[in-house]
């Protein structure tokens, strides 16, 4: 019963922290379009496109007066018939590939894209090493182990 | 011995890696503008001095230009006022002045104050134009060449050694001007 309540609190909990999120969220950007799928794409733009003032935060988060400009122009953007890869290329003929949170691939980004996939295989080489000398280390022992044990 | 070997190769690499990281690192806050080789873009707005006058970027074309994004709001632009009435004095490259979302009045009045180092300054009262330049902090200033495009941009407060170091020796027939 006990477990069960303070379980019952965490969920509260989670629920209460979720809803302060999304309401600091609002206090810093208002803007409602009236077309719930512009507004959508709004909201996805806004949050993948970097505050270049503060540079950790994302548009829709940053309440500095440059990403309250940056936000108009997208809204305009989509106003006025505009598609996200259009309204991005906008914004990093301005602002370079920075601006982006999901850089694109080319020349310049192909490391950070590749690296984790390099990462992987050379983890996953060691790994298959490690385990084919240690197999090999096993069946080298011809002893039984329980012998072993006994001596 | 030699199964120390590649573990060793690794973190020497990551060592390498971490130290161009770290050497790097006071550059890091500064962005690379991707307007650098690219025309500088247009605008037509209002002179500070003349509202009703309108300040267009296409007169300005045909001669090497300062462009300075700077505001009354803006704390560092104070600091680097005394180098933009040098680069005035020097009378080498016109200063010319974007007025960045201020109020006219405050503007001018700092401009009486301080004296006033620009050939004209134009306002942007909706920020609409320092987008365009990929403005993210006053001041910036950008030097545009007689073509019209943008050979160098520099991010913070102008200094005497920005001036005469990586200014000044961009703009032909003045490679060297004293220290």
């Amino acid at each position: 019963m006990r477990r069960r309540l303070t379980r019952l609190t965490g969920v509260l909990l989670a629920a209460l922290l979720v809803v302060g999120a999304a309401a600091t969220a609002y206090a810093v950007d208002p803007t409602q379009l009236s077309d719930p799928k512009l507004q959508a794409r709004y909201l996805a733009l806004t949050h993948e496109l970097r505050c270049m003032q503060c540079q950790n935060e994302s548009l829709a988060d940053s309440p500095v007066v440059l990403a309250a400009d940056l936000r108009a122009e997208v809204r305009d953007m989509l106003l006025a018939g505009k598609s996200d890869d259009e309204i991005r290329a906008f914004m990093v003929a301005r602002y370079g590939d920075f601006i982006l949170f999901r850089p694109r691939f080319n020349a310049r980004t192909a490391w950070v894209w590749l690296a984790p996939g390099v990462l992987l295989l050379v983890g996953a080489l060691v790994c298959v090493r490690v385990l084919r000398q240690r197999a090999a280390l096993l069946t080298d022992d011809s002893d039984p182990v329980e012998e072993d044990v006994q001596t | 011995m030699s199964r120390f070997l590649l573990p060793l190769a690794v973190f020497a690499l990551l060592v390498v890696v971490l130290a161009i990281g770290i050497r790097h690192a006071p550059e890091k806050d500064i962005i690379a503008s991707p307007l650098i080789g690219k025309p500088a873009p247009h605008f037509a707005l209002p002179d500070l001095a003349d509202p009703a006058h309108t300040v267009d970027s296409r007169s300005l074309t045909g001669r090497w230009y300062l462009f300075n994004v700077w505001g009354t709001w803006c704390f560092e632009c104070r600091a680097e006022h005394d180098t933009l009435l040098e680069v005035r004095n020097a009378a080498i490259v016109p200063l010319v002045g974007l007025d960045w979302k201020d109020d006219d009045g405050e503007a001018r009045a700092w401009l009486a104050q301080l004296g006033n180092p620009y050939q004209v300054v134009a306002v942007d009262h909706s920020g609409r134009a320092a987008i365009d330049w990929g403005v993210y902090g006053a001041p910036e200033t950008f030097l545009v060449n007689p073509q019209g495009i943008v050979v160098y941009k520099y991010v913070g407060p102008l200094t005497h050694e920005v001036w005469t170091h990586d200014i000044l020796p961009r703009v032909p027939g003045h490679p060297v001007a004293g220290s």
